[in-house]
């Protein structure tokens, strides 16, 4: 397979893109944020480096979900007052996105869900269908924006503070509503045991097999 | 790695830093995931994710206040995977005035996550963290999860009053949860926090052995005092097992019985044949041989046949002890008719009757019989039997009742064991403060 090649404007680095759809990188050298135009790359800011962190997940971890084999391309790192998690962007192996959320090594699967309504505001304990699922409030985190590595399906830099309102179900069907857009986003998915995602070039742990 | 970019940074260490409070040398074991370290040294709650681990919280405890049984840094394999305890917190509820503490271990694998282990009183559980809801009845008595049903045991305010290590959250001593558990032996649900957030988690019992084993530990584990609300009873496995046992036997004894009365019927002790002239005069009464009754008082049958054929005979019966001289008296008519009218061909009555004499003692017993008829009716031959009621009913009661000792035993210690199980819970019956719930 012939990835996709350019050079950093900045600092004139090799850019590989693993995925064709992607519309943002950031220079693994200089840390610029990188948006495809149809001619090069346009240059739109600049990431600081991300906090030493330890997801077991890296960009090139592959693995499989609902047999759909995927690999990670980058990641979005949310930060809030608990703690901080990555939304890592998956790319199928039939080209869609999905995410794989690691918040202090829980994991979920999920996807963007289009045209379905979604309420201005939320409270712990609401509950709300989609797709013939009921599924409750759980939790309500104001984050912000840490920062972003690899190749994403959007632009996604420099945001400020964001909500995101986590919904569980009585299955272990999720849903996460994103307000860092108007309208809001609904991600719908579940949550994933680590071992029946088969991951593969994870990262290593000092101490640990 | 297929891409030509900087080489990332090695594999996570596990970092050694300083107290800044007291400059005592301090472990992260779980990574970037901690959020709280606490030095053992001068108890302080630091932010684990600040370079400085600025110091949040200062608490007062002497580090020999609070061992935990399994000394942090400890690897150990729970259900296959290989976990090192990282934090250690004891909590603390307080009901009718009386604290009660439990403790619990922050459990990590950098891949798999957290997970914890709680320790009361030598008893134990597994807890993970539920993915998703269990529905709550209305009322709170109960909760379903993956189709299993839970009671409702406790709900408490629980306050963290000592820590040591490094968790995953942001801990501080003296913070209050409310926490309810509810039951399903071995396992538990309990709900964490209300209102703006509810954590919910599953336990699973184990036993300190289990513990000891999983961790390699020296020594023996604290005996467990008491019952555990949801330690499963040693008993309930045996309680079905012997009512299932029981069940088989009682169709194996059923099966006897019933056999026994078909194949067997009652012990015949005696049996004659007789003729009663009804045209010969005088004195028709008679005595038989003696017979000797076996075994226990009981009942005994005493069958009449005859050859009745549209007419009737009545025997007037005494069974009497040769020895003591008693007498059972009764009469008996054996009468057969039959004929034909306009609505067919009838019939009335029997060539055969029977009579139970109840509760004959055991001895030599003989009959005395008395016929009588209509006069000129020639020759009524008639067959008397006498038949011992075979103890087997009681013989097959008391199997029964021996049958039912070891189960009625075993399911008597089971609710005792229920008993003293509820009896720590909202509902015990040692709570006389009249009720909140």
């Amino acid at each position: 397979m012939t990835q996709a090649t350019a050079n950093c404007p900045n600092c004139g680095a090799k850019i590989t893109f693993r995925w064709s759809g992607s519309v943002q990188t950031v220079c693994e050298y200089c840390k610029s944020v990188l948006i495809r135009t149809d001619v090069d790359l346009q240059k739109v800011g600049q990431v600081a480096d991300l906090p030493t962190d330890s997801s077991p997940i890296q960009i090139g971890t592959e693995g499989v979900y609902e047999k759909r084999a995927f690999v990670a391309t980058g990641r979005i790192v949310y930060e809030y007052d608990q703690g901080s998690w990555n939304e890592w962007h998956l790319v199928m192996n039939d080209g869609t996105s999905g995410w794989l959320s690691d918040a202090q090594l829980d994991y979920a699967v999920t996807f963007a869900a289009q045209g379905q309504q979604l309420p201005r505001e939320c409270r712990v304990g609401q509950e709300y269908t989609w797709n013939s699922l009921t599924y409750t409030v759980s939790t309500i985190t104001k984050a912000h924006y840490r920062g972003v590595e690899g190749e994403l399906p959007f632009q996604y830099w420099d945001k400020a503070d964001v909500v995101f309102v986590d919904l569980m179900s009585h299955s272990e069907k999720f849903a996460t509503i994103d307000y860092s857009e108007d309208p809001p986003l609904l991600f719908l998915g579940e949550s994933v045991d680590f071992d029946d995602l088969k991951l593969k070039n994870l990262r290593s742990f000092e101490g640990w097999s | 790695m297929s891409t030509s970019g900087p080489t990332p940074a090695g594999p996570p260490q596990v970092k050694s830093l300083s107290c800044p409070n007291c400059g005592a040398s301090l472990t992260v074991r779980s990574f970037g995931n901690a959020i709280t370290v606490v030095c053992d040294s001068c108890h302080s709650v630091l932010d684990a994710r600040d370079p400085k681990l600025k110091v949040l919280q200062q608490f007062h405890a002497s580090t020999s206040e609070d061992p935990p049984l399994i000394p942090l840094g400890t690897r150990g394999a729970i259900r296959g995977v290989v976990y090192e305890v990282i934090g250690f917190q004891r909590r603390t509820i307080q009901v009718e005035g009386i604290s009660y503490s439990w403790h619990e271990y922050v459990l990590f694998n950098p891949a798999k996550g957290f997970r914890y282990l709680t320790e009361y009183d030598g008893h134990w559980n597994d807890v993970s963290i539920l993915r998703s809801l269990p529905d709550v009845s209305s009322g709170g008595a109960w909760l379903t999860y993956l189709g299993e049903t839970y009671k409702h045991f406790q709900t408490a305010d629980a306050a963290t009053s000592y820590v040591l290590g490094e968790f995953p959250w942001q801990v501080r001593v003296g913070e209050t949860v409310s926490v309810s558990d509810y039951v399903s032996p071995p396992r538990v649900i309990s709900s964490e926090g209300s209102g703006k957030e509810v954590t919910w988690s599953l336990g699973e019992y184990l036993g300190g052995r289990d513990i000891w084993k999983a961790f390699k530990l020296e020594g023996e584990p604290p005996a467990p005092i008491g019952v555990y609300e949801n330690q499963p009873s040693p008993l309930s496995a045996n309680v079905k097992g012997i009512w299932a046992l029981t069940g088989v036997f009682l169709i194996v004894l059923l099966t006897l019985a019933v056999g026994a009365y078909w194949m067997e019927g009652d012990e015949q002790i005696f049996e004659q044949t007789f003729e009663f002239n009804t045209s010969a005069k005088g004195e028709a009464s008679f005595v038989t041989d003696i017979f000797q009754l076996k075994g226990r008082t009981s009942d005994v049958v005493l069958a009449t046949s005859a050859d009745v054929d549209n007419n009737w005979i009545y025997l007037n019966y005494a069974l009497i002890n040769e020895d003591t001289g008693h007498a059972y008296d009764f009469g008996r008519e054996v009468s057969y008719y039959h004929g034909r009218d306009s609505d067919g061909a009838w019939t009335e009555g029997s060539t055969t009757n029977t009579v139970t004499v109840p509760s004959v003692p055991p001895g030599n017993y003989y009959l005395r019989v008395e016929p009588e008829s209509d006069p000129n009716k020639g020759i009524i031959r008639y067959t008397v039997t006498v038949k011992r009621d075979v103890p087997q009913a009681s013989f097959f009661g008391l199997a029964l009742l021996a049958l039912l000792i070891p189960a009625g035993l075993i399911t008597w210690r089971s609710l005792n064991f229920e008993h003293l199980r509820w009896a720590e819970s909202d509902y015990g019956s040692s709570s006389t403060s009249g009720g909140d719930e």
